[in-house]
Order: C-alpha cells, then sequence, then structure tokens
C-alpha cells in the first residue's frame, strides 16, 4: 500500500521528464522504422549530433538571440505594463483605445519586418523590435484586465475614505493587477523568441533564425532542428525563469 | 467633537439630525432614460443612532448607502451628513458588505490598518510612527476575538473571521458613521449571531451612528433602535417603528413574544411592499 503511493508519486514528479523521453524515443524509433530519410526529417539523435558538431556556430548564434528576446522582452514588459496602468486606470482611455490595440495586435508581424528593415536596416534592430511588438499585447491586456476587475466593494471602501484615483491605484489597482502581469509573462518570454526568430528568418546575418535559414538553404536538415531544439529548451528555461518570479512577487494569488 | 451617543440612543434626535435626506432622488445613467432608484426620498437618522434599513429585494436599500456615502451622489433634492452636504465621498465613512472584501496580499493586521493608510491625517501620522496605529489594530481585533490571527491572511480565515476583519477595518479609523450593506447575509446562523452581539458590543461602547441594510428581519430588531421599511423600487420608506427592548439585547431575547412581534409587524410591512409592484 505504501509502496505503491510512493510509486505514483514518483511517477508523478517524474512525469515532465517521462513525456519528454517518450517524445524523443518514439520521434527516433519512428523515423528509424519507417526509413524516413535525414533531409525530410532527422531523427532527433541527428539533431543532437548536429549540435554538437557545430556547437560553437550554434553557442554564438543563439547567444546572439538571446540577447535580442531579453532585449525586447524588456522593451515590451515596460512599455506593456506601462500602457497597461494607463488604459486599465481610465476607463476613457481604455475605450478610446481598445480598437487601435486589437487592430494593431492582427497585424502579422512577419509582414512589419521589412518595415523595420526599411528604417533601420537589418540584423540586430528590427529583431529586437519584433521581438518586442509581438510580446507588449499580452502584457498590456493582462495589467489593464487586472486593474478593472478589481472588486467593486474594494473601490468603494477606499473611496469612501476619501482616496484619491491614484491611492486607490497604488494600494489595490497594481496589487490586485500582479497575478495577470506575471502570468502574462510567461506568454510574453516565449512570444518574445517567436518574434526575434521571425525577424531573424527574414532579414539578418546573425541569430538562430539566420542559422536556420542558411542551413536549411543548403539541405543541412538535421543542424535545422538542432537550431529548433535550441529555441526551444531557451524558451523553457526563460518560462521557468517567469514562472519562478510569478512564485516570488505573486504568491499570495496561488492559495496552497 | 465627542460622542456620547451611546447614552442619546434613539431620543438624540432634538439636535440637528445627522444624516438628513429631504425630497431626495438618484438615478443610475441619464436622467430621462436611466432607472431611478430612489424617488422624493426622505430620511433622518440622529447622531449615535441604530438605524436598520429593510425591504423587498432591489428596493434601492444598497442605492440608499451610496446615496449617504456619496458613492453615488443624489441626482436631486437634499442629502447631508453632519451639516456638511454630501456631493461626493464622505471621507470618513466606515463601510463594510456582504463579501468581506480583504486584501488578499495583505496580513489581517495590515489589512485592518489599510484606512490608516488613506484617511488624512492618519496617513501622515502612520509614516511617522506606526506602533500607536498597529496597537490600536491590535485592541480592536481583541475586540472582536480574533487576537492572534494578525498575521493571518484573510484567506486562511473562515467567513465569519474575515467579516470580523472586515469589520474591524471599518472601525479602525474611528468614524462617526458606519455604513453596513448586509455584511452578515452570507454567513450561517451561528456565526451571525455571534456577530450581532460584536457588533452591538462595539456600538454600545463607542456610540458611533450605523445604518445596517439587511433583508434580514430578526437580526433588524435584535440590534436597530429604529428600522425603516422601503417600498418597492423606486424606494421610498413605507413605515417606521421604533425597537423598545432593553439594551444589551440577549440571543434569548429573539424568542420573546414583543421581539416576535416586531418581526411580525416589519413582515407585514415588507410583504405589503412587494405587493405593490
Amino acid at each position: 500500500m505504501k509502496y505503491k503511493r510512493a510509486i505514483r508519486r514518483a511517477a508523478y514528479s517524474a512525469s515532465p521528464w517521462i513525456a519528454t523521453i517518450g517524445f524523443f524515443l518514439s520521434w527516433e524509433l519512428g523515423c528509424r522504422l519507417l526509413n524516413v530519410p535525414p533531409f525530410i526529417l532527422p531523427t532527433p539523435s541527428a539533431a543532437i549530433g548536429a549540435l554538437l558538431e557545430y556547437r560553437d556556430g550554434i553557442w554564438f548564434n543563439a547567444t546572439h538571440t538571446l540577447v535580442t528576446t531579453l532585449l525586447g522582452f524588456a522593451l515590451a514588459v515596460v512599455f506593456g505594463a506601462g500602457l497597461g496602468v494607463i488604459v486599465g486606470g481610465s476607463p476613457l482611455l481604455y475605450r478610446a483605445l481598445n480598437p487601435l490595440l486589437i487592430g494593431f495586435n492582427s497585424i502579422p508581424k512577419v509582414a512589419v519586418v521589412p518595415i523595420l528593415v526599411l528604417w533601420f536596416g537589418i540584423g540586430f534592430v528590427p529583431a529586437v523590435l519584433t521581438a518586442f511588438l509581438v510580446a507588449f499585447f499580452p502584457i498590456t491586456v493582462n495589467v489593464a484586465t487586472g486593474i478593472v476587475t478589481m472588486q467593486p466593494e474594494l473601490r468603494d471602501v477606499l473611496r469612501s475614505l476619501g482616496a484619491s484615483r491614484t491611492d486607490i491605484l497604488f494600494r489595490v489597482g497594481l496589487p490586485c493587477s500582479m497575478p495577470y502581469f506575471f502570468a502574462s509573462l510567461k506568454i510574453a518570454i516565449t512570444l518574445a523568441f517567436v518574434g526575434s526568430v521571425i525577424s531573424e528568418t527574414v532579414a539578418s546575418n546573425v541569430g538562430i533564425g539566420y542559422l536556420m535559414m542558411s542551413a536549411s538553404a543548403t539541405f543541412r536538415v538535421p543542424l535545422v532542428f538542432a537550431a529548433l531544439l535550441v529555441i526551444a529548451g531557451m524558451g523553457i528555461i526563460m518560462y521557468a525563469a517567469a514562472a519562478a518570479l510569478e512564485w516570488r512577487f505573486a504568491g499570495w494569488a496561488m492559495r496552497t | 467633537m465627542t460622542t456620547n451617543a451611546a447614552a442619546m440612543g434613539p431620543l438624540a434626535g432634538r439636535e440637528a439630525p445627522f444624516v438628513r435626506i429631504a425630497n431626495a432622488s438618484l438615478y443610475y445613467g441619464e436622467e430621462d432614460e436611466g432607472s431611478l432608484a430612489l424617488q422624493r426620498f426622505d430620511l433622518e437618522i440622529a447622531r449615535g443612532e441604530f438605524v436598520a434599513v429593510v425591504g423587498p429585494s432591489g428596493c434601492g436599500k444598497s442605492t440608499l448607502m451610496k446615496l449617504i456615502s456619496g458613492l453615488t451622489p443624489r441626482s436631486s433634492g437634499h442629502v447631508t451628513v453632519d451639516g456638511v452636504d454630501v456631493v461626493r465621498p464622505l471621507k470618513t465613512a466606515g463601510m463594510a458588505f456582504q463579501n468581506p472584501a480583504l486584501l488578499p496580499w495583505r496580513t489581517v493586521l495590515e489589512n485592518v490598518l489599510l484606512p490608516i493608510q488613506v484617511v488624512r491625517p492618519h496617513r501622515t501620522a502612520f509614516r511617522q510612527d506606526r506602533a500607536p496605529f498597529v496597537a490600536r489594530a491590535k485592541a480592536l481585533l481583541a475586540k472582536v476575538g480574533l487576537t492572534g490571527t494578525e498575521d493571518r491572511f484573510g484567506w486562511q480565515l473562515s467567513g465569519g473571521m474575515q467579516q470580523r476583519v472586515s469589520l474591524c477595518r471599518a472601525l479602525i479609523h474611528e468614524p462617526e458613521i458606519l455604513l453596513l450593506d448586509e455584511p452578515f447575509g452570507a454567513l450561517d446562523a451561528f456565526t451571525r449571531e455571534e456577530l450581532w452581539d460584536v457588533l452591538q458590543t462595539l456600538w454600545i461602547e463607542r456610540g458611533f451612528t450605523i445604518l445596517l441594510v439587511t433583508h434580514d428581519l430578526p437580526e433588524a430588531v435584535f440590534l436597530a433602535s429604529r428600522v425603516h421599511v422601503l417600498s418597492s423600487r423606486p424606494g421610498r420608506v413605507i413605515y417606521t417603528t421604533d425597537i423598545d427592548l432593553p439594551r444589551p439585547r440577549q440571543q434569548d431575547a429573539i424568542f420573546t413574544p414583543r421581539f416576535v412581534e416586531y418581526v411580525h409587524d416589519l413582515r407585514a410591512h415588507v410583504s405589503r411592499a412587494r405587493q405593490d409592484t
């Protein structure tokens, strides 16, 4: 009985590893059994082989992409949260800016990259800006939502004490929006990777996105997949970092 | 100003009323197309009086609270509190609602101290020296039976305890008027009756003015010195009765014939108000 429960608990804590390893194993086996040619879908072992073989180039490009992404993400946090506070704090601005924001977010960012290139040239700047443009929207929406969904009773309690609008915003609105803000960081950081890699794919001569383009142009498909693995890995690490921040600063919202 | 209002009780009406509502109407939305919540409303509350307002649901009981607190100012007529025209939120009302509305990121003590951080001039004094306010908050928490919970979070407490914290928060800045909107509505019967005692004791000791909005008739009779019955919407006072029962009222008073008589009398007027819709 006791033994069974221990096994179940171990299975629970190991489940992410089991699922991930299982995924790669079935990929590997599927490729081998069905004899898939490596230039269509390489096995994960081939991708990891390429990862080791080209580790210097991958490291160089990956750090470049990471820096690009983090910069775009940082801009998105500052701008997105600021806009969220403004929009969430004022019903007038919320109403006024809503169509613009939605319209803006509906534009495929890959279509904006050529414009950015026109303005800033190819390379670093358009990639940072694309990461920023993709990532700020969920932050803005979440922060604004967090402020708007404040309990009306709380607002009434503060107003009946003669609190000003800034009082209410700082004492209640902002803390209320923190769980939403940190939740949005997890979405935004992965979106920022999407943005910077898209831009690097279209218009850059450095970065993981560029590496993938040039590798696929020369049919080094295992290298393409190695680059994908690296992006996924960086995404997971940054997501975990955002989740840790969330736990640290808005843990009160996760009542255990 | 000093308030020895506990001694005055319902007889305090000789001086100018503390709360005076005369011929007041309140619309939600635009005047011509909005909904009329209160029409030509009249009500006076003496300083230190404990008043309950009952009525059919949707009759504007909560609107009355918003009218007096200034959260939603009147559309026409007169509303004054302590001689001051209410056209914006009062600065120092205490409010509590059916939902305790505690801030989940603050401990119990920090929740109780919230008004101190907002109300002038306390906020400046608090920044310079927290100690006296913390002591005051702890004394208040002790009074409602919450000693030892200061450093816990609201959501770790039971519903009744949360509502006690909410009461402390409404009282910490020593407001002259306490506005209670069905504060015990979501509690079980035993907890509710316990809190009646707590509230009665606080009122007898401190003598602030209380307006209690409730749909629970025994609650109104047990607590209030005077009960007003509102008509259905748009609300008006259609019946007023003084509850002439000795204080402090005890739990078993609920079963005495006089208590039951008051409740029946009120029930008759409320159901008449409902039929008039």
